[in-house]
This record gives C-alpha cells, sequence and structure tokens, in this order.
C-alpha cells in the first residue's frame, strides 16, 4: 500500500490520514466543495474535490471517488464509517478497479446488512440472541401464535433495516397482523425488502459490544464496550470496559463474537452488538457492524492497539502476529461525542463560524476533531465535531480526568454538546453505572 | 388575501419527500391549512414546513434543492 484514498471527511477522515502519515503512506482526501478547506484537506498529501455540497453528489457518489483514485494512483480506499462503508457494491467496485478495500470482504457486508441471516449466523456460532424468528417471518403462517410464543411486547424489525430504522413495537395479539402489515410496508419503502422479524423487547436495556479483528485466518477481540448513554438511539458517551457486567456473561460475549468472526472468516475490524438485560441477566445479539466505529479509540485506549494502523497492515495483507493472550486490557476510558447542536433548545443544530475550539489536553486526554477554529460548520452533513476521549487506570478516576478535560474544553461561535457532558457525567444513573438506552431521554433537568 | 410560508429553521429546502417522488405539492394546487409542502435539512435532522393558511399556492420563492435561513420566504399561497 503506498498512497490511500480516504473516502470520508470530518474527524474520522483526519484519524486515517493521522494513522497512515505515520506508516509512511501517502494519503489522498476527497472533499464536497463545502469541505475544500477542511482540515482533513490540509492535512492528506493531497486534496481532490469531487463534487457539491450535498452528500449524494459528492461522498456517497461512486464514480466520483474511483474517477479521484485513478486521478491521483490511489493503491487503497479506506472508507471510515458511515457514506460508503458498509455499501458491499461500493466495496466490490473498489477491488474491481484493482484497489485495496480496506473493511471486510464485500459478502461480509451483505451478510451482516441482512439482520435476518445475520442472527442466523449468530446462533450457529453459539451467540446467544433474543427469542424471536429464526429468520424471515413467514407471513403466510400463524404469527399471532409465534408472537404469543416470544410473549408480549415484542418488535418487529425490518432485516435490512440499521440504525434505528425500521422497528415497531407490538404491545398485544390484536396488534400483531395489523403492526406487521405497516413494518413491511415500511420496509419495503426504506429498504426495497419487506423481509421482516419478530425478537423480544427489552425494556430497560443496555447497549454493549464487542471489538473483533481478523486477518482471516486467526481472530482476536479487544475488550468490550457500552453504549447505553444514548438519545433517540444516537450515542452520546461510551465507555470501556462495559461496567457492572457479570463475568460469565462478559467472557461469553467476548468469545462467541470471536467465533463469528471465525464462522464468517472475518477481515478486519468489525463489532458484535449486544443488548444487555440487567433484570434477566441476559445477553443477546443485536447485529455486526462491517467497519471502523466512532467509538473505536476507548478500545486503543485499553488495549494500546492503532486500530486504523492494524487495519491497513490486514488489507495491505500482513498477518495479525500476535494472539489473544497477547493483548492486556488496561485501565478504563470514555468517549464524549461533541455534536454542532443547543442541548439546552431541544438539540436545534447549531451550524455557522467556529469563533473558539480550545480543546483540553494533559495526562490521558484525546481530542480527535475535524475542525479548527476559524471554520465554519456547514449544514449539509451530520452535527459531530469530534471526540473527546479520555484514560485512566480505573472508571472512578477517569470520571474525574472526564470533568476537568470538560471543563478546559471551551467552544465559542456555534452552540455545543459540551455543556451536556458536564450534566450527564454528574448524572447519579451515570456514576453508579445504572443507566441504560433511555437514561437521558427520562432524566429530568438536563 | 395572501400569506407566506416561513422558513423556521436554516437548512436544504426539498420540495420531495425523496429524489423519486413527486413534489408534496405544485404551483396551482390547492392545500389545506397543516398541510406539509415541504421539508427543511439541516445536519441530517428534517423538519416539515406546513402552510398555516388554507388555499392556492401562487408561487414557490426558493427553488428545490436551495439552502434557507431562518425568516426566509419558502413559498405564497392565495
Amino acid at each position: 500500500m503506498k498512497k490511500l484514498l480516504i473516502a470520508n471527511r470530518g474527524e474520522i477522515a483526519v484519524r486515517i490520514i493521522r494513522a497512515a502519515k505515520e506508516m509512511g503512506i501517502a494519503t489522498v482526501a476527497v472533499t464536497s466543495e463545502a469541505d475544500r478547506d477542511s482540515n482533513a484537506a490540509r492535512y492528506a498529501d493531497e486534496a481532490v474535490v469531487i463534487g457539491p455540497a450535498p452528500a449524494g453528489l459528492s461522498y456517497l457518489n461512486h464514480d466520483a471517488v474511483l474517477a479521484a483514485a485513478a486521478q491521483t494512483d490511489a493503491d487503497a480506499v479506506h472508507p471510515g464509517y458511515g457514506f460508503l462503508s458498509e455499501n458491499a457494491a461500493f466495496a466490490r467496485k473498489v477491488q474491481e478497479a484493482g484497489l485495496i478495500w480496506v473493511g471486510p470482504n464485500p459478502d461480509s457486508i451483505d451478510l451482516m446488512g441482512d439482520k435476518a441471516r445475520a442472527r442466523r449466523a449468530a446462533i450457529e456460532a453459539g451467540v446467544p440472541v433474543l427469542a424471536g424468528t429464526d429468520g424471515v417471518l413467514d407471513v403466510s403462517g400463524d404469527i399471532e401464535a409465534l408472537a404469543d410464543e416470544i410473549g408480549y411486547p415484542l418488535v418487529v424489525k425490518a432485516s435490512a433495516g440499521g440504525g434505528g430504522r425500521g422497528i415497531r413495537r407490538i404491545n398485544s395479539r390484536e396488534e400483531v397482523r395489523g403492526t406487521v402489515e405497516v413494518a413491511q410496508a415500511e420496509a419495503l419503502a426504506a429498504f426495497n425488502s419487506s423481509d421482516v422479524y419478530f425478537e423480544r423487547f427489552v425494556t430497560h436495556a443496555r447497549h454493549v459490544e464487542v471489538q473483533v479483528f481478523g486477518d482471516g485466518e486467526s481472530w482476536v477481540h479487544l475488550g468490550d464496550r457500552d453504549c447505553s448513554m444514548q438519545r433517540r438511539q444516537q450515542k452520546v458517551i461510551e465507555e470501556a470496559p462495559a461496567p457492572g457486567l457479570p463475568d460469565d456473561l462478559r467472557e461469553q460475549m467476548r468469545q462467541t463474537s470471536v467465533e463469528l468472526a471465525r464462522q464468517t472468516a472475518y477481515t478486519g475490524a468489525g463489532t458484535v452488538e449486544f443488548l444487555y438485560d440487567p433484570a434477566r441477566q441476559e445477553i443477546a445479539f443485536i447485529e455486526m457492524n462491517t467497519r471502523l466505529q466512532v467509538e473505536h479509540p476507548i478500545s486503543e485506549a485499553i488495549t494500546g492497539i492503532d486500530l486504523v494502523r492494524e487495519q491497513l497492515r490486514i488489507a495491505a495483507g500482513e498477518r495479525l502476529g500476535y494472539t489473544q493472550e497477547d493483548i492486556r486490557l488496561d485501565g478504563h476510558a470514555f468517549e464524549f461525542r461533541i455534536n454542532a447542536e443547543d442541548p439546552d433548545n431541544n438539540f436545534m443544530p447549531s451550524p455557522g463560524l467556529i469563533e473558539t475550539l480550545d480543546l483540553s489536553g494533559g495526562p490521558g486526554v484525546r481530542a480527535d476533531f475535524g475542525f479548527s477554529a476559524g471554520q465554519t460548520v456547514v449544514p449539509f452533513y451530520d452535527s459531530l465535531l469530534g471526540k473527546l476521549v479520555v484514560w485512566d487506570t480505573d472508571r472512578e478516576r477517569a470520571l474525574a480526568r472526564a470533568a476537568r478535560a470538560l471543563d478546559e474544553t471551551l467552544i465559542e461561535g456555534i452552540k455545543s454538546t459540551v455543556p451536556l457532558m458536564r450534566r450527564l457525567i454528574a448524572l447519579e444513573e451515570f456514576r453508579s453505572a445504572s443507566h441504560h438506552t433511555t437514561t437521558i431521554e427520562s432524566a429530568s433537568g438536563l | 388575501m395572501s400569506s407566506q410560508i416561513i422558513a423556521p429553521i436554516p437548512g436544504i429546502f426539498y420540495r420531495r419527500p425523496a429524489p423519486d417522488k413527486d413534489p408534496f405539492v405544485e404551483v396551482g394546487d390547492t392545500v389545506e391549512a397543516g398541510q406539509t409542502i415541504g421539508v427543511i435539512e439541516i445536519m441530517k435532522q428534517f423538519t416539515e414546513v406546513r402552510s398555516e393558511a388554507a388555499g392556492v399556492v401562487a408561487s414557490f420563492d426558493v427553488e428545490d434543492l436551495g439552502m434557507v435561513g431562518p425568516g426566509d420566504v419558502i413559498a405564497t399561497i392565495d
């Protein structure tokens, strides 16, 4: 691998450029017209404007990205997260153009993108799943009896769904048929497939996940993370390792995640997501994400392993070179997602000129941002400005460090979620790790 | 008496619910009070733009996919 094209923007483009630069790999940033003066464009060796501001005409345009790769003689493409990262068709086009795709085999993307098939693969690997249908729901059968067996409430989910879309709750037998029909129609409209399946609904769940990594011949996990601090199914704060998880469940989650990666011959970075039901002391598979994730730095913090470097090494054909026993999990890390939103005005997006961006530093603090002071946050993309990551030897110390780092962080000119983060880390539920995925929405006075 | 439909927030104005769908309304169409005539996207959040008055769409003052600021006139209803 000599020259890497980064098919993304913002903090993740900067993150990837940094890893490549340290490995002696030349970099190409592709940007929209709105991002031509971005940090990614500045840090990369070359920058190519590939289209107008709307992502559909630039970052999501397969032909424009591939043309930029050809024009600059890039030999590899890293998609980051979002945009084209889990687009198997694009991954295949990259490979057909003779370029290295920095990501899993496109067949793995297809398999895990089909939630009903992914659930079946998980069952075969011994990963615990929620009570539900084995595969796609056969709507010509007695779906009421099936729903009775799972118990209420339950959810009907679009097989092709993702990101919280295509999910509907069923509270009673009377709602089964009608809700399934609506869910099928929605799934068809949104994902071009009417396939749906049933799953038991968990009221106060925690969202936990395992970072896995493989070279196609051997596989390891890099510990687990908790991503339960969410707002409208979007993660807000993540931490590693997941606090308060029973040891046997943690071990089962890690081992079966590695087994799922092994059985699907997975290559590169992947994340196996679970629900943890504290009331029942159960874990259950939700889905596997076939990309680098926003929250990867907290796994880097507790393992000392640079995940992007590993992705680039494996994509270039190298072997892992270490086993599970070589990986040491050490300390505790938090990640705070800093968005350009006004938490005091219903999270209204807040684009505009960043007048001040004074980021924290010091021991155990890392700031991954895609912006600098004097730049303008444009309204075309998601609101993530960057991430503040803190590490210390245990959870309590890491929380104290987080409070210090958030106090030092100063963003002016636009509204940001920094003040909300300061309030969230003071929440008793969060401090005692008894929070769940709807804690933020149900907490008063935030 | 005509009334104006004002952008409540800044962002990108869309006249269609999806790129391959028909526009919500066309000039000359009759609209009810509260009817959606477009959506504004800002940072991947979508807000519906509704007509406060019933009447006939006289004009659109913003192009499809055009940028709007808060207070900008989007359309006029007669």
